[in-house]
């Protein structure tokens, strides 16, 4: 195999995973108009919660989804509840940055005081094994991570399109106050939008941690990738962000395993600035998403 | 919430207060009070005699760093304020003057002492011309977008620092020796910060006073609106970019000498964006004090938090819980809520007294 092909599985398997962390936030800028920077940290919350359950009562990282996505979606739920439903109409773009950015410094500094900042890996066998696709070593993981993320990724479409909470929460991401009008209870709405939009970080920072190292400090490099990839694929667009997500992981991966893993980030970056340059609502996004 | 066409209330002696029969202070103290531009003075003045009273080298480094971030948060205000448009890539500027300076000078083996203060105005200029085009790219977007596309230049900037050759990479640059008496090292640091946060609120000001900044207000209340009135829009948003960016810069400069060695991670810190914003959000989005006091309060608690529990993770989680208690309490920031609330009763105290004044005219 010549090195594009492996960049391109390796980004397809591993951008299923972003796909999925970045629909979550996406999802929360649909329903609740902001975006949450406490969600890289959340993912990495999620990775410690798997690492804690493995270490310390000795339940795998798989079975162990079972206690990390309601804990993961109750605290989603408090936070709605206790912070972000303050944040009025003005200046809420500044407000839910600096909340969410709170949220973000608490659970990064509790992190920090338990665990450290060294490095931390989850472990299992189907973490550590790999294998031969025509000469080119795959970790299991990888593939473990692209069909949990597929099938996350399908739960949530059918929540969306198939049960009356979606239908409420598509009503509410399309127009908060025609969607009140018809009886949809937005505030509810709201507040399970963002439970579910931190939910699916349970997963994500299971696989996260599982595919690489992490430290507290990890969250703000995720939080920029997926705050890209959102933007990229169209802000409120699921489809979108699984389609930002591929493009982007794709193209790093591509470029690092051809050119240099220095210089992949930038590439990444700068093809977020050359989309919006030629489509300022990014590749999938909606026309004019919320004027002021 | 004001409509931000009006001028910031004075707090003292206003005319209901006159009008109501106030006590009023004595002569110069209310002179000062009515004249903004004397009390700025008087201020200033205060300010420049600090370092000659208090001489504690813990108590002048905060001071600096207050002063710093004082004129940051105005900059970031002169622009994300004024025209709503909510910059998390400012970061980028502090960054620019910081390697400016350090690269400047050690380019031309400068020595050190006062005429390293000289490289100052160059970084602010540097920084202006990278503001043209990155905000000529960057606002094209609008809200959510553009504080994504903010903050995804400012980690080009920072991988720029990391990889390119000529910024010394990871292992960062070492400036030249200050050269100052150990005994007043701070003060010449002091002083720079003072002056080029005298030059960034006297421009914020004028901005807010002049046509330019009714055009700015303008784009924040509703830009579509604003530009079918005739505000040329992008060139206006595209000059405060550019204007916000130089004083930023220049903090970033004297920083980097201040500290005498940069690393691209340290010039380049993604938290100053946010910190910034939270200086303004305490004192008060789009006004001239707000920035001012909010940075004050902010950064000296920070230093002394983190002086005192010497612990920067514990910090950390304090800092944070501290931020969501206040923004509980305080919805509108620490400030423009206290001020509300104290208007509120004074306008409730005197409605008890001027409802028979009114039944008796």
């Amino acid at each position: 195999m010549n090195l594009i092909e492996i960049g391109l599985i390796d980004g397809v398997l591993t951008g299923a995973v972003y796909a999925l962390m970045a629909a979550g936030l996406t999802l929360i800028f649909g329903v609740l108009d902001m975006i949450n920077i406490a969600q890289g940290i959340f993912v990495i919350l999620g990775s410690y919660l798997s690492l804690i359950l493995e270490q310390h009562l000795g339940i795998g990282l798989l079975p162990g989804l079972a206690i990390t996505i309601p804990v993961m979606f109750l605290l989603g739920v408090f936070v709605e509840w206790a912070f972000i439903r303050r944040i009025g109409a003005e200046n809420r773009v500044t407000m839910s940055i600096l909340i969410t950015y709170a949220v973000m410094i608490v659970v990064e500094g509790v992190l920090l005081l338990t665990y450290g900042s060294n490095y931390q890996s989850l472990s299992a066998s189907y973490v550590t094994n790999s294998f031969d696709l025509l000469g080119h070593y795959i970790p299991e993981i990888y593939v473990y991570g692209f069909i949990l993320s597929v099938a996350a990724v399908v739960v949530l479409y059918a929540i969306l399109y198939r049960t009356r909470l979606g239908t409420s929460l598509r009503a509410s991401m399309d127009n908060a106050m025609a969607a009140s009008l018809v009886g949809v209870n937005v505030k509810r709405v709201s507040t399970l939008a963002f439970g579910i939009g931190v939910a699916v970080t349970a997963i994500g920072g299971m696989l996260f941690g599982a595919i690489q190292p992490f430290t507290p400090n990890t969250g703000y490099d995720l939080i920029s990738r997926l705050l890209s990839i959102v933007v990229l694929g169209g802000l409120g667009s699921v489809g979108g962000a699984l389609g930002g997500a591929m493009v982007m992981l794709i193209i790093e991966d591509v470029v690092s395993t051809v050119w240099s893993p220095t210089w992949a980030p930038l590439l990444y970056f700068a093809v977020l600035i050359v989309v919006l340059l030629v489509k300022p609502t990014g590749i999938f996004g909606r026309q004019a998403v919320r004027s002021q | 919430m004001t409509s931000p066409l009006t001028r910031v209330r004075r707090p003292f002696a206003s005319a209901e207060q006159e009008a109501a029969g106030d006590p009023t202070p004595t002569a110069w103290i209310s002179l000062l009070v009515r004249r903004p531009l004397w009390r700025s003075v008087v201020l200033v003045l205060l300010l420049i005699l600090i370092p000659l009273v208090i001489t504690g080298a813990t108590f002048t480094t905060i001071a600096v760093y207050c002063l710093m971030y004082m004129g940051i948060a105005t900059a970031w205000n002169s622009f994300s304020g004024f025209s709503g448009y909510v910059s998390l890539g400012h970061a980028v500027f502090f960054g620019v003057g910081a390697y400016t300076m350090a690269l400047l000078s050690t380019h031309w083996n400068m020595s050190g002492g006062l005429s390293m203060f000289a490289l100052l105005p160059l970084a602010g200029v540097i920084a202006a011309l990278i503001a043209i085009p990155y905000g000529y790219v960057a606002l094209r977007t609008r809200r959510h977008t553009f504080v994504v596309i903010t903050i995804a230049f400012f980690f080009i900037f920072q991988l720029l620092a990391f990889n390119l050759s000529f910024t010394g990479g990871s292992a960062g640059v070492v400036l030249p020796n200050g050269q100052f008496s150990a005994a007043d090292y701070n003060d010449p640091f002091y002083y720079a910060c003072l002056v080029v946060l005298v030059l960034t609120v006297a421009v914020a000001a004028g901005i807010r006073r002049s046509r330019f900044g009714l055009q700015l207000f303008a784009i924040r209340d509703d830009e579509d609106r604003a530009r079918s009135l005739g505000v040329k829009v992008n060139r206006v948003k595209i000059t405060s970019f550019a204007v916000s960016a130089v004083p930023v810069a220049m903090m970033g400069a004297v920083w980097a000498f201040f500290i005498g060695q940069i690393y691209p991670q340290f010039a380049f810190n993604p938290a100053l964006d946010v910190t910034i914003a939270l200086m303004a959000f305490i004192g008060g989005f789009g006004t001239i004090i707000g920035p001012l006091l909010g940075a004050l309060v902010l950064e000296a608690l920070q230093r002394y938090l983190n002086l005192y529990l010497a612990n920067a993770d514990l910090y950390l989680v304090i800092y944070g819980l501290l931020f969501l208690v206040v923004i509980s309490f305080l919805p509108e920031g620490i400030l423009p809520s206290i001020a509300g609330r104290l208007r509120q009763r004074r306008l409730r105290s005197q409605n008890s007294t001027t409802v028979s004044t009114q039944e008796s005219r």
